[in-house]
């Protein structure tokens, strides 16, 4: 146990728990920031990602002790307050959800995707997204949606 | 008319009001949505039904009877009913109804018995009727409203996107402000088909509208059961082991009861569960449980041995449950030109819901009450099994239902929430939140059943199929059987039936249930007689169909969109199949490769042609054939769960692959046959397409045959190499 000091989504939360408690839990069940998922536990599923400086990490697979409170964390709720993200509205756009429960994590992934690669070919959107499990079968309307945010950048 | 001026005034004060429905003649009443208790007390009383709430700025709240599990149903379903209500649709709200099966219940699964349960490609069927008739009812109480305040007769009234108007003078009146002039008629009519709105004035059925549930779902802010929060809530987690109905004895009990935050052990008779503080102090415990299992009933099964054993059954004298029994298969088979028999087997697979089982439950300090937060598919009881479970009245349990992170059938089981159940009974009136781990929710899950099938087949000397005999041997009764009729083919001799096994190993509906095993060896069947016979697969199906002609136009609707007469890139071949699924018929097409040293199969292009009747949102019916399609790949290229003495062999996405996206298509093209018939389902119906298309398309693209599912590579390889 110790305590140890976040920055997610430009706030700071001072969490005291035990330090290989993993990001995702301390998002999901400590601070109440449920737009993060869990699918897997094991990194395989993307269903948690967030941006670690930038970076889509798998929060289910970062224990706490491995963060300091430099490091900008972002969730699915830091993006933006009302959905207006282009990501965002590029996935209402291509209607792309359907159970909605891997979206956050898709949205992240690709939200660095555009971020690294502002205009990727399909290719190279498949490539980057394949870490993200979708079981409802939404892939072709994803690949869609980050043309469609590609495309408005 | 005294009450009627009180409840008016009353309605005044209110803000909303829910507006009671009657069904079956009973006079629908008005009242406040807040006065909870009254609601309840109208509802025991009258059996009435209740719709719809309407606040004075107009906003319309529609309650969705249904489950949304990413299908639309929380779209759909308002939208049939906005239609005959004939509302502004900008001012729609949508709320799950309250699990209360009497009131908000379809007889569509069994005549005389209310149901609410999202399964089998069912709510659309389900609640077509039922939302049409509400929101026809709903628009001609605020008609008679509108009609009793303006003193004028309600025949020269009419409405138009949320507002009555008064043909005499033109003048308008939007629905939210009738509220304070609500009220009801003398009778409510049970609206007949020619009553309701003419198709060429909708709004709604037919034409897209956004998904209401989507804007949350890309904020990250709707609620799945998991997401709960609730004040002094404790967590727990089970251990199940990975051999099926093994019972535990824990051999460590004062230590983990030692262990930081953990407040409880909890028995099951197939598990231990673990309550704690926080949820990561629970799997921190769970992890150190020291557990001795016992054998059970799956101990010494072996899930890739069975299958001789299955083929002896199929060879055996004693029939099983006959299913179909058309004309003579017998004489059918003896005086044929050429006779076929072919067996087909596949493997277990699993659910795979993104959104791991769950269920928060709380129950009260006297043990006589309980409340459940959960994603569930519903089922025959709507309270789930929790009043029997805690032996309390139906009455005492409330379910919230929440957004479901996919359900795919395994949704329409109960365990997870009588477990919940069991740990919060403990610790009541706490609230427990049960979270199953992704190992947790595979080994511990409830598959499609592995099957053998045999299937016999005669023709004449046109090549014409005389007679089917199909035996599916495997476990699980109608999740085995489902899909072996073949109606829509014309062959004067039909015969199917199945033989059970029991293997202890648990078994659940799967999306499209034994429509993807039965379809798989149905029509790759069909290929093989054609290609026997040297005729196109497409032709030959157009000769079965002939006496389908609804089955027919979404053959050749299909065989246009595919190109299917075209020539095709080198290296390539398409295969074809057609099948019935809920209702709906459909006939797919897929393009595929085959990497002949590693054995993987790509598939380049799908196209699904359906007869689905009417359809409500368009392009949520396409949303539902692309994911259907693409999950139908996942299980036939990558899915096999396996069994050895019993124990699941795979834990989590790392053994137990699904389909990632440099694995999809370049395309998958979907067109509806349009149709005023009654509207059937469509989320099942490309699943099943998928295992025979490529199958089919694989025997002409290799001369070889793939009968047994997956098509992991390894099988691939051998089938080349036979």
């Amino acid at each position: 146990m110790a305590s140890q000091s976040l920055n997610i989504n430009n706030k700071t939360y001072v969490v005291d728990l035990n330090e290989d408690t993993s990001l995702l839990w301390v998002l999901r069940e400590h601070l109440g920031l449920t737009g993060t998922k869990y699918g897997c536990g094991i990194a395989l599923c993307g269903s948690c990602t967030v941006h670690v400086d930038g970076q889509p990490m798998r929060s289910c697979a970062l224990p706490i002790s491995g963060l300091n409170k430099n490091q900008k964390i972002i969730t699915i709720e830091g993006l933006s307050d009302d959905g207006s993200h282009p990501v965002q509205k590029a996935w209402i756009e291509a209607q792309a959800p359907q159970c909605g429960y891997c979206q956050s994590g898709q949205i992240m992934q690709a939200v660095a995707l555009l971020a690294e690669n502002p205009n990727p070919t399909k290719e190279e959107i498949k490539a980057y997204m394949n870490g993200n499990l979708c079981r409802c079968g939404t892939y072709l309307r994803i690949v869609k949606a980050i043309e469609i945010a590609a495309k408005k950048h | 008319m005294s009450k009627a001026v009180s409840r008016r005034e009353f309605l005044k004060t209110s803000g909303e009001v829910a507006l009671f429905i009657g069904v079956s003649g009973l006079l629908p009443q008005i009242i406040s949505c807040k006065n909870n208790k009254e609601v309840q007390k109208l509802l025991k009383k009258h059996q009435l039904t209740a719709w719809v709430k309407l606040a004075e700025d107009g906003q319309i709240t529609i309650y969705n009877p249904a489950a949304e599990m990413g299908q639309g149903s929380m779209t759909s379903l308002p939208a049939i009913f906005a239609e005959e209500m004939d509302a502004d649709w900008s001012k729609i709200s949508v709320e799950f109804s309250p699990q209360e099966s009497h009131i908000y219940g379809s007889d569509k699964w069994s005549p005389n018995n209310k149901v609410m349960l999202s399964a089998g490609s069912m709510i659309t069927y389900g609640y077509y009727s039922i939302m049409r008739q509400a929101g026809a009812q709903a628009r001609y109480i605020l008609m008679h409203s509108a009609a009793e305040h303006w003193k004028v007769p309600m025949e020269e009234l009419s409405t138009s996107n949320g507002e009555v108007i008064n043909g005499r003078d033109n003048k308008r009146m939007g629905y939210g402000n009738l509220i304070p002039f609500l009220s009801m008629p003398e009778k409510l009519p049970e609206f007949s088909e020619s009553e309701f709105k003419d198709p060429k004035n909708y709004r709604f059925i037919g034409i897209d509208r956004p998904r209401v549930d989507i804007p949350d779902k890309v904020k990250g802010t709707t609620q799945f059961a998991i997401d709960i929060q609730l004040p002094e809530m404790l967590y727990g987690v089970l251990e199940r082991g990975n051999l099926h109905g093994a019972r535990p004895t824990l051999n460590n009990e004062s230590e983990i009861l030692a262990l930081r935050g953990v407040l409880k052990i909890v028995p099951f008779d197939y598990a231990i569960g673990i309550i704690s503080e926080t949820l990561d102090q629970a799997l921190a415990a769970k992890k150190r449980l020291n557990i001795t299992w016992s054998e059970s009933s799956a101990s010494g099964f072996n899930s890739q041995e069975c299958y001789k054993k299955y083929e002896k059954i199929a060879s055996g004298k004693s029939a099983g449950k006959v299913i179909t029994n058309e004309g003579d298969i017998n004489s059918a088979i003896k005086s044929a030109t050429k006779t076929f028999s072919v067996d087909f087997k596949n493997d277990y697979v699993y659910h795979a819901q993104m959104e791991p089982l769950n269920a928060i439950v709380q129950v009260g300090t006297d043990g006589n009450s309980a409340e459940v937060w959960v994603g569930s598919q519903q089922g025959f009881d709507s309270k789930l099994g929790v009043p029997k479970y805690l032996g309390i009245p139906a009455e005492n349990v409330k379910i919230n239902l929440q957004y479901l992170g996919g359900g795919f059938g395994r949704r329409s089981m109960t365990d997870f929430v009588l477990e919940g159940t069991g740990l919060a009974r403990e610790v009541a009136p706490r609230p427990v939140k049960l979270i199953w781990t992704r190992e947790d929710d595979l080994s511990y899950g409830a598959y499609r059943p592995l099957t053998l099938q045999r299937l016999k087949a005669s023709a004449d000397a046109n090549g014409n199929i005389t007679g089917l005999s199909h035996c599916v041997v495997g476990d699980g009764g109608n999740l085995v059987a489902s899909g072996i009729r073949i109606d829509y083919y014309d062959i004067p001799h039909k015969y199917a039936e199945w033989r059970e096994v029991s293997e202890g190993i648990r078994l659940k509906h799967w999306r499209s249930v034994g429509h993807g095993p039965n379809k798989f060896a149905i029509e790759c069947m069909v290929d093989e007689i054609a290609a026997y016979f040297k005729k196109d697969p497409a032709d030959f199906r157009r000769i079965l169909l002939s006496k389908s002609p609804r089955g027919l136009a979404t053959l050749e609707k299909a065989i246009a969109m595919s190109d299917w007469y075209s020539a095709i890139a080198d290296k390539r071949a398409k295969g074809i199949a057609f099948l019935e699924r809920s209702g709906t018929l459909s006939t797919g097409v897929c393009e595929i490769s085959v990497d002949r040293k590693t054995g993987k199969i790509k598939v380049h292009h799908f196209w699904t042609a359906s007869d689905a009747g009417i359809v409500i949102q368009p392009d949520n019916v396409r949303a539902q054939m692309e994911g259907g399609i693409l999950m139908g790949i996942s299980s036939v290229l990558k899915e096999q769960l396996t069994v050895v003495n019993g124990q699941v062999q795979q834990s989590n996405f790392n053994d137990y692959e699904i389909l990632r996206m440099s694995e999809i298509p370049e395309s998958v093209e979907t067109e509806m046959i349009e149709s005023r018939e009654t509207p059937r389902g469509v989320g099942e119906s490309g699943t099943p397409l998928v295992a025979c298309a490529i199958a089919n398309a694989f025997l002409k693209l290799t001369g070889k045959h793939l009968r047994h599912l997956p098509f992991t590579p390894e099988r691939v390889l051998k089938a080349l190499n036979t």
